[in-house]
């Protein structure tokens, strides 16, 4: 195969020149990328956990992504969030017509967009022996953004828990975690979020926030991708459903389409 | 196929003559006797190991920065092609060293360096037991064997350091200085013989990697496909693999 | 963001986590002086025998502990995923491994400065005169310790039974270190102290060696 040949040439120095190429980048990228699945599929040894998906979404996007435990969700979020490679396919991010990174197979091609890229995870992906505060500051610094001390402090008080800044997170409860890891994922202000289950473990008022805070988000043009296998309001917002099973896409209502039949059928399934 | 059987034959073949060269033509040591006819086999395994863990060095470099499956193959059939020929090695030296100079093991470089090397890619075979996911499990031991493979020049060149410093036992009496011309022609022989058996069992061992990555691709391929891997409905798969 | 920086970012960070709990430092230095105890059964400690076997035993001592110590310092990133959280980050993944290796590095030294006074005491070795070289050789050993065990502590913190792999793997590599490092040490405990120059080139060697391979070999042991 030419074509992988070729690309893999380039892999080198694209690994290369990504490092300087980050460092200049601006902290908060221009909310205008999408991300597009090239018939991805993923293996965990004999177990697929993605068995061919093409999906494109383009930049400002809402999409849900339904589907049962199992049905490959999350090994497509991880996949989109760069921690994971595709085992067949390819995973592009794109800007208007113009690719701007993309894997294929084991290899990255050009600089990868981690500055616009936030994740939610199945896990809180914060330290429990850390602060509230610790915590923000860390990925604060770790994505060089400016004014940190503001920066932190407007996020815990967006997300409720300015009262409980100096507490280690070990002691929080399980909502509570789950706010501060969606303000952890928010703080460099993404534009491609990923969200895998956020609404778990979220009060009521929890809740209230978060779709709140995801409304803004879509007003600002940022392109969403969450994952729930349950009915919550956060849905409403969305402007696409894409349904999993077993690995493959089941069911999409597509960039133009009406997400509610979709979403309506998860409701009654609750 | 038919080539395969030929050339098992051959090295099967040249393994005997060999044998026989080294246990009935070669001359009488004057002062170890028919012991000594070890030597023949000792050498040529060490010979052979060195080759198997070059292959399994160059295959996990190839690996990683190709990330191509094949190379992950190689290298782990290059392991374990070194640590049986490793472990013939550190069996027939001290079953030679015994009667000869009347101790089983001697803490001198060459064997002390290899024992460590034989303990790194056990471990590094322990590794690859221990690692779930399959990709994973190849740079992951890749990265290792790199590392191992670094290491030994450093545990050689330690070990020699370090033994020249204390009183050395004698060894070997300097076996390469006063060797009979056709003692060094049956050495030879040995030599190509176990090397030639080595490159057999390590493509063999390559190839029965490949064939239970093709397998596992195969059952992939049924499960996918939503078939009962039971029935006799698999045949499109198979006949996908068999291209 | 340089490398060097992000690397300061995740010291910081592996620092303000140990001093929070002091644990793991704890841990080492108990188990280092327990080693350290037990060989005085398995040897005569008179001044003599521990002129002879004192450099060894101590680097063994060292050598466990870190075997044992290096560990959690990636599989307690594997709790809540916060490995993949700074894998995500916009930093290079040598950063990540650098800032782990400084850390460890950190608490090594220090449970060398606990264990090598009292290890002087109790095998009755005198450190007067010695200090500053004894030091530079104990950087270099626990600086090729600390490389090599971090970038195991990444590799063995996917595998199943970590605990008991991670010994595994170290320390049949590390046998050279143990040999010029004990030497170097053994050197500097002889009568007339005088550091052994080839052994102490043979660690920086070694050193540097596995520093540039954990640097070329770094994006294979973070990517999934």
């Amino acid at each position: 195969m030419p074509a992988s040949k070729k690309l893999s040439a380039t892999w080198c120095e694209a690994r290369r020149n990504a490092l300087p190429a980050l460092a200049t980048q601006t902290p908060a990228t221009p909310a205008s990328i999408g991300v597009s699945f090239h018939n991805v599929e993923k293996r965990f040894g004999s177990l697929a956990a993605l068995r061919g998906v093409s999906l494109e979404i383009r930049a400002g996007e809402f999409v849900a992504l339904l589907g049962p435990n199992g049905a490959g969700k999350t090994t497509l979020l991880r996949m989109a969030a760069l921690l994971m490679n595709p085992t067949r396919g390819a995973v592009l991010f794109t800007n208007g017509p113009a690719v701007i990174s993309q894997r294929v197979g084991a290899q990255a091609l050009f600089v990868r967009p981690k500055h616009a890229i936030g994740l939610v995870g199945h896990s809180t992906l914060l330290y429990d022996e850390l602060t509230a505060a610790e915590n923000l500051t860390l990925f604060a610094r770790l994505y060089a953004l400016d004014k940190i001390a503001d920066t932190v402090a407007t996020a815990l008080d967006d997300c409720g828990l300015a009262t409980r800044v100096g507490s280690l997170v070990r002691t929080f409860s399980r909502g509570m975690r789950q706010r501060l890891a969606i303000a952890r994922a928010l703080l460099h202000r993404p534009s491609v979020i990923l969200l895998d289950e956020p609404a778990a473990g979220l009060d009521r008022h929890g809740l209230a926030w978060f779709s709140a805070r995801l409304a803004r988000l879509k007003s600002d043009g940022c392109t969403v991708l969450m994952s729930t296998h349950a009915r919550n309001e956060s849905l409403d917002l969305a402007t696409r459903a894409v349904a999993l099973a077993g690995g493959r896409v089941d069911n999409d209502s597509g960039s133009a389409g009406d997400p509610r039949a979709l979403l309506a059928a998860l409701r009654t399934e609750q | 196929m038919k080539a395969r059987f030929t050339i098992t034959a051959l090295v099967a073949l040249l393994i005997l003559c060999a044998g026989y060269a080294a246990l009935f033509i070669a001359p009488d040591e004057a002062t170890m006797h028919a012991i000594q006819r070890i030597f023949y086999f000792h050498v040529a395994s060490w010979n052979a190991m060195f080759c198997a863990f070059f292959v399994a060095f160059y295959a996990s470099v190839a690996y990683l920065v190709t990330g191509k499956r094949k190379w992950d193959a190689l290298g782990v059939s290059g392991v374990e092609v070194g640590v049986l020929c490793c472990t013939i090695g550190l069996i027939t030296g001290p079953l030679w060293a015994r009667p000869v100079w009347g101790i089983w093991w001697t803490w001198d470089a060459k064997l002390t360096s290899t024992f460590i090397l034989w303990l790194l890619f056990i471990a590094y075979l322990l590794l690859r037991g221990l690692v779930e996911d399959p990709e994973k499990k190849a740079s992951l031991s890749a990265v290792f064997a790199i590392f191992a493979s670094l290491d030994i020049p450093l545990v050689y060149l330690a070990n020699r350091l370090w033994r020249t410093q204390h009183p050395q036992p004698v060894i070997a009496g300097g076996q390469g200085s006063g060797l009979d011309p056709t003692m060094s022609k049956v050495l030879l022989l040995c030599l190509l013989a176990v090397f030639c058996v080595m490159i057999l069992v390590l493509i063999d061992r390559y190839r029965l990697e490949l064939l239970r990555h093709d397998c596992a691709e195969l059952k992939f391929e049924i499960e996918s496909r939503g078939l009962d891997a039971s029935e006799g409905a698999a045949t499109p798969a198979l006949q996908k693999g068999g291209q | 963001m340089t490398t060097a920086k992000a690397a300061a970012i995740i010291l910081a960070k592996e620092l303000r986590l140990e001093f929070r709990t002091r644990e793991l430092l704890t841990a080492t230095v108990i188990f280092a002086l327990v080693v350290v105890v037990l060989f005085s059964f398995a040897f005569d400690p008179t001044a003599a025998e521990s002129r002879r076997y004192g450099p060894g035993l101590l680097w063994i001592a060292i050598l466990f502990a870190g075997s044992l110590m290096l560990n959690p310092s990636f599989a307690r990133e594997q709790n809540n995923e916060t490995l993949d959280a700074l894998r995500m980050a916009p930093i290079s993944s040598f950063a990540i491994l650098l800032g782990k290796i400084l850390a460890n590095f950190i608490f090594m030294s220090l449970a060398e400065l606990v264990l090598v006074p009292v290890f002087a005491v109790l095998y009755n070795l005198s450190l007067a005169g010695i200090v500053w070289r004894l030091i530079l050789v104990l950087v270099l050993g626990t600086l090729g310790l600390t490389v090599t065990g971090t970038v195991f502590s990444a590799v063995s913190a996917h595998a199943r039974m970590r605990e008991l792999l991670l010994p595994l793997l170290l320390l049949p590599l590390l046998t050279p270190l143990l040999i010029a490092a004990v030497e170097s040490t053994a050197s500097l405990f002889a009568e007339s102290p005088a550091l052994d120059r080839t052994w102490f080139a043979f660690l920086a060697g070694f050193d540097i060696v596995f520093l540039t391979a954990s640097w070329l070999l770094c994006d294979h042991l973070l990517a999934e």
